[in-house]
């Protein structure tokens, strides 16, 4: 790689390539829709009617911003730098999934889309999905793992409440990656009139830069709050992975500010020495799936092996191209948190600060301590809190033996 | 050459003056012995090329039958390498039928293109297939089947218009697989009427022969699609036969050698007494 310091925000390239990983690995049949997509969306990200219009729903109907908020009690406990939070959670259907979800629909719309498809692994890009969908009265149908379905309930019922129809996939091992699949045959079999709404920064290029975009708001609004706060920059950023968008977020307006830590964490499941792990660059490699060139947990044949989390959202064997391409050129850093550790700091946080994070979010949780020790007593550490955690009350209770 | 067995058999085809019979069949289904069997089988039960299908655990252009019969294969353990030393038994007693692979990049990508290409040339494979490398992405595997002499065959749709098309054919040689609906295989039906201009269109910008598949289960719709197109690719048809006589407790490879012939014998029939060629 010969990116240059400050050149990080330079990429994709026009080939929608991060260094070797992204591009647009997809079947003939779409690849018109991906280039009609790709158009669409490089004409509305430099149109200010559109930015006013995406700005207007964001203030007055997800809530923004969301607030950036001292966890005083988290960071006496682990007795190093100041630890903020990032609220996320606070935001309208109670995660980041929101602004990515917001910024398609109106996208879509411009379009002259009138059937919305979408992939969820926890229900919360669902539960986006179908939000965006009821409020601008257009149909939505989500595809989702039948293990999902099972794991997550109420955010079923939710999406039913919104209008949305809920399909539940069998293929494969029912889960995120599967329900990938299925929106991906969805969407080439109805290449007329549907938008499929992908719910991370991954997938074939425009949805990693363009979902990034749409999340990059949440470290815009982290560097005006944390100068308004603290009269600089934080020393490091953190954010849980899945396939990496609050992370991606948070992340980018700091890609060229070199003396800012970026730290994500990815899902250890039972322990990075098992199997049984969602971590696609700590325990992966280069490959090609949904669309994009990016590490992913595969046999040494090249076939996908399933992921598994404790968490429903990060339960996926790949991770958005940006991530895999910052990683190879040492700009973030990539740790993990197991199952036993994430719900260790999903109580930790509940009992200290009185939020329940998402047992996604909790991954991240799980190492602040690590790295505020790290960066010591003067520094400060912006943790992204991309969603919360009553959806996991269920999950944490069966881990704790105990029925409610 | 492996590249001239394509031509030739599509020479030989346009001689005789009727359309080409493609089976596709998904390696080590249900087994890796029975897979070889259905393989050896198929010349002789009408099958003018064969696409051998390498399966891939995210199939996301396949609808349920291939599916399927990729999770059956994995299931006993057929990997890409195996799949190539298949053929290369079949290899040792045909000479002349095309073999053509088809699947997913990532199988190809974790081997390297340029040994995958090299071991499926030795192996007698001539043409590949890839659903989900399209013209943008297939730079460094083009280069590579080059330099072995293996096709590229590239996917049509109904979704490629004719300034794409131009991309679509670039680099290609062989034949053009044309897509006849947009959706999975085998789920929607291919309708000759609709398909007849497009493979037109296909052969005038590629100058190379039009395979027609996706959605042609029953020798009528086989026939039909053989009056208008090159060759007529038959799959999720041939893979459901494995599932069925697994079910049924028959023998897999003579049920699914006899819709290759009830198929094939359709193809062949269809252009007969017809005074006009295309």
């Amino acid at each position: 790689m010969s990116a240059r310091p400050n050149d990080y925000a330079a990429y994709p390239d026009a080939n929608g390539r991060f260094g070797m990983f992204g591009g647009q690995y997809v079947p003939e049949t779409l690849m018109p829709l991906v280039h009609d997509l790709t158009a669409a969306w490089g004409a509305a990200k430099t149109d200010p009617a559109f930015k006013a219009e995406l700005d207007g729903y964001l203030k007055h109907y997800v809530g923004r911003p969301s607030p950036l908020y001292f966890a005083e009690r988290l960071t006496k406990h682990f007795g190093g730098a100041k630890i903020y939070l990032k609220r996320e959670e606070l935001n309208h259907t109670g995660s980041h999934k929101i602004n990515n979800c917001m910024g398609q629909i109106l996208l879509a719309m411009r379009m002259g889309k009138t059937r919305i498809i979408a992939e969820t692994g926890a229900g919360q890009h669902g539960v986006a999905a179908a939000t965006v969908c009821a409020r601008f009265g257009l149909p939505c149908i989500v595809y989702m793992g039948a293990v999902d379905v099972e794991r997550q309930k109420p955010n079923v019922f939710r999406m039913n409440l919104l209008g949305a129809e809920v399909r539940p996939v069998t293929s494969g091992s029912a889960t995120l990656k599967d329900a990938m699949n299925e929106a991906l045959r969805d969407w080439v079999t109805n290449v007329e009139d549907t938008y499929y709404l992908i719910g991370t920064a991954a997938g074939m290029h425009p949805y990693p830069e363009m979902v990034r975009d749409f999340q990059a708001v949440i470290g815009r609004e982290v560097r005006e709050q944390i100068m308004e706060a603290e009269g600089r920059l934080p020393d490091a950023i953190m954010a849980c992975i899945g396939g990496g968008s609050n992370a991606i977020g948070i992340f980018h307006p700091f890609l060229a500010d070199e003396g800012v830590k970026l730290i994500g964490v990815e899902a250890a499941g039972e322990g990075m020495d098992t199997e049984r792990h969602a971590a696609a660059i700590n325990g992966g490699r280069p490959g090609v799936l949904h669309g994009n060139m990016t590490y992913l947990l595969q046999d040494t044949e090249g076939q996908i092996t399933e992921a598994h989390s404790i968490s429903a959202g990060l339960d996926y064997p790949g991770i958005g191209p940006e991530h895999s391409w910052l990683h190879d050129v040492g700009r973030a850093t990539y740790l993990t948190a197991t199952d036993l550790e994430s719900l260790d700091a999903y109580k930790l946080c509940a009992e200290l600060e009185g939020i329940l994070p998402a047992i996604e979010s909790a991954h991240a949780l799980a190492r602040v301590g690590d790295v505020a020790r790290d960066v010591g007593k003067d520094g400060i550490v912006v943790l992204n809190l991309s969603g919360r955690g009553d959806k996991d009350v269920a999950t944490v209770a069966a881990h704790l033996g105990m029925r409610i | 050459m492996s590249t001239s067995r394509i031509d030739a058999r599509f020479a030989a085809l346009k001689a005789e003056g009727r359309a080409g019979f493609v089976a596709y069949v998904m390696a080590g289904d249900p087994d890796y012995a029975t897979g070889l069997a259905i393989l050896k089988g198929l010349p002789g039960a009408g099958a003018d090329l064969i696409e051998v299908g390498f399966p891939f655990s995210d199939p996301m252009a396949e609808g349920p039958p291939i599916q399927r019969a990729a999770l059956r294969a994995l299931g006993e353990g057929m990997t890409l390498s195996k799949t190539l030393e298949m053929i290369a038994e079949f290899r040792q007693g045909d000479q002349t039928t095309p073999i053509i692979l088809m699947g997913y990049a990532n199988p190809l990508v974790s081997r390297g293109f340029e040994a995958f290409a090299r071991e499926a040339a030795a192996a007698g494979v001539d043409g590949l297939i890839v659903v989900d490398i399209p013209p943008e992405e297939a730079g460094p595997l083009a280069d590579a089947l080059d330099a072995a002499q293996v096709s590229l065959i590239r996917l049509a749709t109904p979704t490629t218009d004719d300034e794409r098309m131009t991309v679509v054919v670039r680099r290609t040689s062989g034949f053009v697989y044309y897509v006849s609906v947009a959706g999975v295989t085998g789920v929607k039906e291919a309708d000759a009427a609709v398909v007849a201009p497009h493979v037109t269109r296909v052969r005038k910008a590629s100058g190379l022969p039009v395979a027609v598949g996706f959605g042609i289960k029953t020798p009528e719709r086989a026939a039909a699609i053989a009056r208008v197109a090159d060759a007529v690719v038959v799959g999720s048809a041939l893979v459901d036969e494995v599932a069925l006589a697994a079910e049924l407790n028959e023998d897999v490879t003579s049920r699914v050698l006899s819709k290759v012939e009830s198929l094939s014998k359709a193809v062949r029939s269809a252009r007969v007494g017809q005074t006009t060629t295309v």
